[in-house]
């Protein structure tokens, strides 16, 4: 079934159009990979998805489970199953990251109709992640993202992605910063995640992140459109011949 | 009535305040006679206006208008009201000692429950014996008004050595609408005491009134004093309060206010460190809405050496609110390795707020170390989107971000409890704005 299907969007931001007309469909259980230069938009895919302020649709839309998405505030996204994995994820000093969690997990909770989680079984739910993120315990006290290494972020947006089960997860330019270590940890942790019923959109610039989250689908993105699509051996061509061909065809 | 708010009605209306007090005001003839002194400086200056430099963003007359007539004694229904509102706001396990409508309540209060080391007395009966209760170290007209006017208060003592495990409140109580009360107390901290002192101010049902208080304080060398004030009167009141505070040596002292009520309130605190090696801690919170106007004017007066202060101020104004935040940092020539620091930030959730952050350094030594910053500014939006991508709504968004934003001068209260109590004021003036 069709999770998420961009039609023909054009994005402008102030008085630029940015997306000049893009087309993606993502299946429940597919990962994808949006692959593109620095510029490209992807971040501004990624954005307007996940309902940022700033961004002007004049054209084209977006369905998730075939509902119209631009309608829905960003809570409502998050709350259907949404979730975007920043590629600079902000620190918010005097928010612990523990109480953060909590806030977040029961607002969605609240707005599909579900009781608020028990406090004991959430703690438990957090710490299991935490340790298979490899993320410490006193990293949950402190402000959230505030003092965290490049690394520890992201592992933030992933422990995240856990908790929240999104049927959909945008990871914007999660290897960003990562050494390989870290870069596995993470990867592991979405692979984790990976199930039928979830779709995952993997946007990165490097084929390096492939190798550990393994795409069913690659889309090359080039001046605000998806230029091409293809297999995971996509991923390998670019590698090898880089993006200049594509910006050509864009 | 209307006769006080016209020109040249002013001066008469003025003196009916007065006279018609008269007879509930405690003091011998000669007493009367210093407080008819201070009213004639009140009624010739009379209310603050912006023309007066320290008043410049408090525009009473503009603000206020009139001086209520003083509130009648409370009678037996009133003090009924207040003993709801006592059990609402007490602190748990603190020693209260309750004035409704600037009357001091004995049956409210936990006079018999005071440590043996903390002598107290009524300013009512302090007032009856003498006027020693009446300087205070600075007077404008408000305080001159005060001066005149005050009814009772409390007067603590507190013996050198003391370890008061219990803390004290001072609950003020407003029952009579339209009224004004003036109250006066002092606390005197001996050597070596370790005490936390609570003030409340919190309405019975009562509107539209205003309050009027003085505390005089001195803090002995030695110590390790909390001073909090939680104001909270009624949203139509109004609330001026005069703080003066001289602190010994090698003492810590803990001040933070709460402003989360009042249509028109000003705390002007005046702190003096008057003895070497002290810490001064001074922080407080205005929480704002609809047109409320709060101000918070503080003097630091560093007048001996090596001393530290720190001040941490924040201000939330939606709708309307306006708040001002004067804080003046003084340093004698004597005062060497002064180091005073004061940061002010005004969080304006509304385009319609107004943040008035003035911060002064007066420095008058030369080998110290001093600094200060005002910020007045918007939520950030990208801290928004960030949580509203993860699910929370725009208000429960932004609450998370003010406390946040508020934490950072409440964490400056050192007690666990204190602090957990004031953050629980914080979170249900957030959860009104739902
Ligand atoms: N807030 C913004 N204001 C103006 N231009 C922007 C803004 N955000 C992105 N852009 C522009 O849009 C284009 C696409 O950017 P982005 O989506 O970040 O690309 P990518 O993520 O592929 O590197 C770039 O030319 C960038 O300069
Ligand atoms: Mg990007």
């Amino acid at each position: 079934m069709a999770l998420l299907e961009v039609k023909d969007l054009k994005v402008r931001v102030e008085e630029r159009e940015i997306l000049h007309g893009l087309t993606l469909t993502v299946n429940e259980g597919e990962i994808h990979a949006i692959m593109g230069p620095n510029g490209s938009g992807k971040s501004t895919l990624s954005h307007v998805i996940a309902g940022k302020p700033g961004y002007e649709v004049t054209d084209g839309q977006i369905l998730f489970k075939g509902e119209d998405l631009l309608e829905m505030a960003p809570e409502e996204r998050a709350a259907k199953g949404v979730f975007l994995a920043f590629q600079y994820p902000v620190e918010i000093p005097g928010v612990t990251t523990m109480n953060f969690l909590r806030t977040a997990l029961n607002a969605q909770r609240k707005a599909r109709g579900e009781s608020e989680l028990m406090v004991p079984d959430f703690l438990k739910k957090v710490r299991e992640v935490s340790k298979s993120l490899n993320i410490p315990q006193d990293m949950l006290k402190r402000g959230v993202n505030v003092g965290f290494s490049g690394g520890e972020k992201k592992r933030n947006e992933v422990l995240q992605m856990a908790l929240f089960e999104p049927s959909l997860c945008i990871l914007d330019e999660m290897d960003s910063g990562l050494d390989i270590d870290a870069l596995r940890i993470a990867a592991d942790g979405v692979n984790a995640l990976h199930s039928p019923k979830r779709a995952m959109v993997v946007i990165t610039h490097y084929q390096r992140l492939l190798n550990y989250i393994v795409p069913d689908i690659v889309h090359v993105m080039s001046k605000g459109r998806v230029v091409k699509s293809g297999g995971k051996e996509l991923a390998q061509e670019l590698e090898e011949s880089g993006y200049a061909q594509f910006e050509d065809a864009a | 009535m209307n006769v006080a708010v016209a020109k040249t009605g002013k001066g008469r209306a003025v003196s009916d305040l007065f006279t018609s007090a008269e007879g509930r005001l405690p003091g011998s003839p000669s007493v009367i006679a210093a407080r008819r002194e201070a009213f004639e400086t009140y009624e010739r200056l009379g209310l603050p206006h912006r023309r007066i430099e320290e008043w410049k963003y408090t525009d009473l007359r503009a603000l206020v208008g009139e001086v209520l007539p003083l509130a009648a004694a409370p009678d037996a229904a009133a003090l009924k009201r207040a003993a709801e509102a006592v059990k609402a706001h007490a602190i748990d396990g603190a020693r209260k000692l309750v004035l409704v409508d600037g009357v001091f309540a004995a049956d409210l209060s936990d006079v018999k429950a005071l440590s043996s080391e903390v002598s107290f007395k009524t300013s009512r009966e302090s007032l009856e014996k003498d006027a020693g209760l009446l300087t205070t170290a600075s007077t404008d007209a408000v305080i001159s008004l005060n001066a005149a006017m005050a009814t009772d208060g409390v007067v603590l003592s507190i013996a050198d050595g003391a370890q008061l495990s219990a803390p004290i409140q001072i609950i003020h109580i407003a029952t009579a609408a339209s009224a004004s009360s003036f109250t006066r107390s002092r606390v005197a901290v001996g050597k070596g005491v370790h005490a936390t002192i609570i003030e409340s101010f919190v309405a019975a049902g009562a509107k539209a009134y205003q309050i009027n208080d003085a505390v005089l304080m001195t803090v002995g060398d030695d110590a390790d004093v909390a001073h909090i004030r939680l104001m909270d009167d009624a949203p139509d009141a109004v609330n001026i309060t005069s703080q003066f505070v001289t602190v010994g040596a090698n003492t810590k002292l803990n001040v933070f206010n709460m402003t989360t009520g009042a249509a028109v309130s000003r705390l002007q605190g005046f702190i003096t460190l008057a003895g070497e090696g002290s810490e001064l801690s001074a922080n407080g919170v205005n929480l704002l809405q609809k047109t409320e106007h709060g101000d918070t004017t503080l003097v630091v007066d560093h007048a001996v050496p090596n001393c530290v202060s720190r001040e941490v101020f924040r201000a939330v104004l939606d709708d309307r609110a306006h708040s001002v935040f004067q804080g003046r940092i003084i340093v004698r020539p004597d005062a060497q390795k002064t180091d005073g620091k004061m940061m002010i930030r005004a969080l304006l959730l509304s385009d319609e707020a107004e943040a008035d952050n003035k911060p002064e350094l007066e420095i008058f030594a030369d080998d110290v170390s001093c600094g200060h910053g005002a910020t007045a500014g918007a939520l950030d939006e990208s801290l928004l989107f960030y949580l509203k991508a993860r699910g929370l709504p725009e208000k429960q968004a932004q609450a998370l971000l003010i406390q946040a934003f508020v934490g950072e001068a409440i964490e400056q209260i050192a007690d666990d409890n204190l602090r957990e109590h004031v953050i629980g004021i914080a979170e249900r003036w957030l959860e009104r704005r739902q």
